[in-house]
């Protein structure tokens, strides 16, 4: 499992509005990259274009191409409904099924998609998508109470929970800890650091120390100002974006003097 | 409390009544109207309304006189605003009291749910007006008319509106079409009811032919005046959806029409079944459109397409208006409170079925 | 380019999704045809009413002559129950919003409401039954000192049957509507105004009369208009209380009638024109209250974008 990215001249639109220009930038798999970047500088936007998740928002597109493992995720006839079963994504805010139990939260995308399943099958489904969370041991006992009973940290594995059992490629994370508090953030960063060896994992984030604690490879977006397409300024090696950036932005930015 | 009584008034506080000045007030003007009333025929409501026009008087005059004029208009204000609120209790509490004082002795009468009026003539009707027989016929055949008229519009007007209300939230984005749609919607709530039965009626005089009247006739036109209805409510419940839910399904790789069918509605539900009650409430007691599309009749009809039917709303109607006996309309009249404490009972008891549905089906949160 | 393994799909999956926004669609365009129904089989049943020649409609001048007089009544009573209601509505709806116990608001908010939920044949019955009978008195002292006023004119109907105890029923039944719209419109005033009026020392009814009163203007105004249209359209509470006829000034009399109670009171036993010219009634109080509630909703969308660029 686990695929690489490549993207290869790409621009975002939102109706006639040009939010992100020319990004071309290669993911590895089995690796963890971090997008960091002022706010609205469109980071999350590119993000959200990697499993076409932006084409929820009206007006949305974009130009260029995404290869998945060199399949092109724009390509015609490509349904956005198989790339997100194949790119998998975790909000901001932990957004776990209030209707559903913790277990039927974890069978969501099998559930919901009406595949046959057999209960032995589920049962080892949950049990091995929470062990890969690292929530097994805290919801084994509870595994038919609603999901939104749990708290804010464990709300969180269980949506990255629910995102592996559909065994995708990569997993996508668009600011996962922002609504956690230091502790829950921990048990997130630590899983980020498990899952690498199994998925590709792009994430987004605002924090800094966090990028330099838990990716491989650091991704530095910028924008020149309101109005303005946001830019993928530098790609490199996370120590190195940190240590020794190539950009003055980069170095400026990191370094804590704007943003 | 003793210790700040006999502390000096605080600065803060002069030029103010005291706080018991409106009880004060309001206990004057309750004997000071009662002795009025006493003078020209004591009657209760007198009574209220002097007593009320008294304390208000009092109350800004007394504050005029130590708290100056804007402080005295203050209370005027707020004596009116609190005035308008007991007035428009008024007709409450009598509609209901009528309703009750002369519903109970139809309502209590053996067999008036289980039996319908076929037979009854106006002749039994005088021998108990006059010989104190007991009031024969019941509202079986309406209740029932009334239940299979609102079910038949229910099962058409639900899963239109909850459709349209799907278009309009996960769909339409603002287009042209469904701008059309939520202002032709808020439109259709203005149509008076008698017009949605003129034209369930004038449809199917072109249809099926003139003088078609049947209960599924009136099931359409109550679908004219509770689709709209539904709309409304469900839209508003489906908006109240978290975008995070949607986006998290999406994200599992799960269709959009999956998407909403297994995560929106479920999330929804509860608001969504409170509003279509609150819909059900609302046309169950709809008489004009009945009244012009099904026909009156005095007996049990099990059919909605074919014969005319009766139902609470145009029972009550015609036993008022148009009295089996017109001589001795007493016991006519007396089946026509059953039958409105029935309607009423019926549709309180839907409000507060919509009111439990919201909390039980609510998404659970609990720990 | 090579074979591209995301387009490998389920192809049921797809059809779903147009199925089903498909009917989604067709129910909301069903919407717009059932309203254009509305319109167009109501015209095709006036029709031959309004080409008739003029003595074979009911009155023997046409059309035209027969609906006049009962369209003044029924603005007539419109009127009556909006200038009852319409104080009383603004009061009740200020006191949910600014003068009642909080914990209490909701609560009264609901018995309000429940003014709404009874059926319009029960205030029919009441205002036959109860408030005629009760309201009599009032009208005999009205035709004796103020019987010069031609509204007041007597002899008062001795049943109370007329149309000013219609539209005092039809009063109670538009105040919720008028009460719930007004209530919200008052929730909305923007906090920082009210704050901003009391620690200018304003007492709370100068901060109504800043603060909140020109905010919910109109508001009130479209609440007033949506509370017409009912009034307008409204059947039972006057074909049950209103001893109808013709066209009287006096308010006190008996007499006046109103469309949808005209069309209530005969469309039952109707047969051949008089069905067309019931119909043809229909529409034109079909386009009367079309038009008020355009006019309504055109304020309230109006006031929303208003009120959105704030």
């Amino acid at each position: 499992m686990s695929k690489r990215i490549d993207v290869k001249d790409l621009n975002v639109y939102y109706g006639n509005f040009l939010a992100v220009e020319d990004v071309n930038i290669n993911i590895e798999a089995k690796s963890v990259t971090a997008f960091i970047g002022p706010s609205g500088c469109g980071k999350s936007t590119f993000l959200r274009t990697l499993n076409r998740m932006h084409e929820v928002l009206p007006g949305a597109r974009v130009e260029g191409e995404v290869l998945l493992d060199g399949d092109n995720l724009y390509g015609p006839g490509v349904d956005p409904v198989t790339v997100r079963t194949q790119v998998g994504m975790v909000f901001q805010r932990p957004n776990p099924f209030p209707t559903m139990s913790i277990r039927d939260n974890v069978l969501a995308g099998v559930k919901l998609n009406n595949k046959k399943i057999s209960k032995g099958a589920a049962d080892a489904l949950v049990e091995k998508s929470l062990v890969g969370a690292n929530l097994w041991n805290e919801v084994k006992d509870r595994l038919d109470k609603p999901g939104s009973g749990l708290s804010g940290g464990q709300q969180q594995r269980l949506c990255i929970a629910r995102a592996i059992a559909v065994e995708p490629q990569v997993i996508l994370m668009d600011e996962p800890c922002s609504a956690l508090d230091p502790i829950s953030t921990l048990a997130v960063e630590d899983l980020i650091n498990e899952l690498k060896d199994q998925y590709t994992v792009v994430i987004v984030t605002h924090n800094m120390q966090q990028a330099a604690r838990v990716s491989d490879k650091t991704a530095f977006f910028n924008i020149a100002g309101t109005g303005k397409p946001g830019k993928l300024i530098e790609f490199a090696d996370t120590t190195s974006i940190f240590n020794n950036p190539a950009q003055k932005a980069t170095e400026d930015y990191v370094s804590g003097r704007f943003g | 409390m003793t210790a700040t009584a006999v502390r000096k008034r605080s600065a803060l506080t002069k030029g103010q009544l005291p706080k018991s000045a409106p009880y004060i007030v309001l206990a004057v003007a309750l004997v000071v109207g009662a002795a009025i009333l006493a003078l020209i025929g004591f009657n209760a409501f007198g009574w209220g309304l002097v007593s009320a026009i008294l304390f208000a008087v009092g109350l800004v005059s007394w504050s005029g006189a130590v708290e100056g004029a804007r402080k005295a208009k203050d209370r005027l204000a707020t004596c009116l605003v609190v005035g308008a609120f007991l007035i428009a209790l008024l007709p409450l509490i009598s509609v209901i009291w009528t309703v009750l004082v002369n519903g109970i002795p139809g309502l209590i009468t053996p067999n008036f749910l289980g039996t319908s009026m076929n037979g009854v003539t106006g002749a039994f009707d005088n021998k108990a007006a006059e010989d104190g027989a007991p009031v024969l016929g019941g509202i079986y055949h309406a209740l029932l008319g009334t239940i299979q008229i609102t079910l038949l519009a229910t099962v058409i007007s639900v899963p239109v509106g909850l459709l349209t209300s799907i278009y309009l939230v996960e769909y339409g984005n603002d287009r042209p079409l469904a701008r059309a749609i939520t202002f032709f919607v808020d439109v259709m709530t203005g149509i008076p009811s008698i017009v949605a039965g003129l034209f369930a009626a004038a449809f199917f005089f072109a249809i099926v032919g003139p003088g078609t009247k049947t209960g599924a006739v009136a099931a359409v036109a109550l679908s004219v005046l509770m689709i709209p209805v539904v709309v409304r409510s469900s839209e508003e419940m489906l908006k109240i959806v978290p975008n995070e839910l949607r986006e998290a399904s999406y994200a599992l790789g799960v269709r959009k029409w999956r998407t909403i069918t297994k995560v929106v509605i479920p999330t929804a539900i509860s608001g969504i079944a409170s509003g279509v009650t609150l819909a059900i409430a609302r046309v169950i007691g709809e008489t004009a459109p009945i009244l012009v599309t099904a026909g009156f009749a005095t007996t049990i009809n099990n059919n909605v397409f074919g014969g005319w039917m009766a139902s609470l709303p145009t029972f009550i109607y015609t036993q008022i208006l148009n009295p089996t006996s017109p001589s001795n309309p007493g016991p006519s009249d007396q089946r026509a409170w059953g039958a409105a404490l029935v309607l009423i009972i019926l549709v309180m008891l839907l409000n507060l079925g919509a009111r439990l549905i919201a909390r039980i089906f609510a998404p659970k949160t609990g720990r | 380019m090579t074979t591209n393994s995301l387009t490998t799909s389920q192809g049921a999956g797809r059809a779903g999704d147009k199925v089903f926004s498909g009917a989604a669609m067709a129910a909301g365009c069903l919407i717009l045809a059932v309203l254009f129904g509305v319109a167009l089989f109501l015209v095709v049943q006036a029709i031959p009413a309004l080409t008739a020649p003029p003595e074979s409609i009911q009155g023997g001048h046409g059309f035209f002559a027969y609906i006049a007089p009962i369209v003044v009544g029924t603005l007539i009573a419109a009127v009556i129950a909006l200038v009852i209601a319409t104080p009383v509505a603004i009061g009740v709806a200020l006191f949910i919003s600014h003068y009642a116990p909080r914990r209490l608001a909701s609560g009264l908010g609901y018995v309000v409401d429940l003014l709404a939920a009874i059926p319009s044949v029960v205030y029919g019955a009441w205002g036959a039954a109860f408030l005629a009978k009760e309201i009599s008195p009032a009208y005999d002292w009205l035709a004796n000192n103020l019987g010069w006023i031609p509204i007041f004119a007597g002899p008062a109907s001795a049943t109370g049957k007329t149309i000013l105890t219609a539209g005092i029923v039809l009063s109670v039944m538009v105040l919720p509507i008028i009460t719930s719209l007004s209530r919200e419109i008052f929730l909305q005033t923007p906090k920082l105004h009210e704050e901003a009026a009391l620690a200018l020392g304003a007492t709370r009814w100068e901060m109504i009369k800043m603060a909140v009163l020109p905010f919910g203007r109109p508001g009130i105004v479209s609440a007033i208009m949506l509370g017409l249209g009912r009034a307008l359209g409204e059947t039972m509470a006057v074909a049950l209380v209103l001893s109808s006829g013709v066209l009287t000034a006096s308010l006190i009399q008996s007499g006046n009638q109103t469309i949808a109670a005209e069309i209530a009171l005969n469309f039952p036993e109707a047969s051949g024109l008089k069905v067309n010219t019931l119909i043809a009634a229909g529409l034109v109080l079909f386009v009367i209250t079309l038009g008020v509630n355009m006019i309504a909703r055109w304020i309230i969308t109006r006031h929303k974008e208003f009120s959105g660029a704030n």
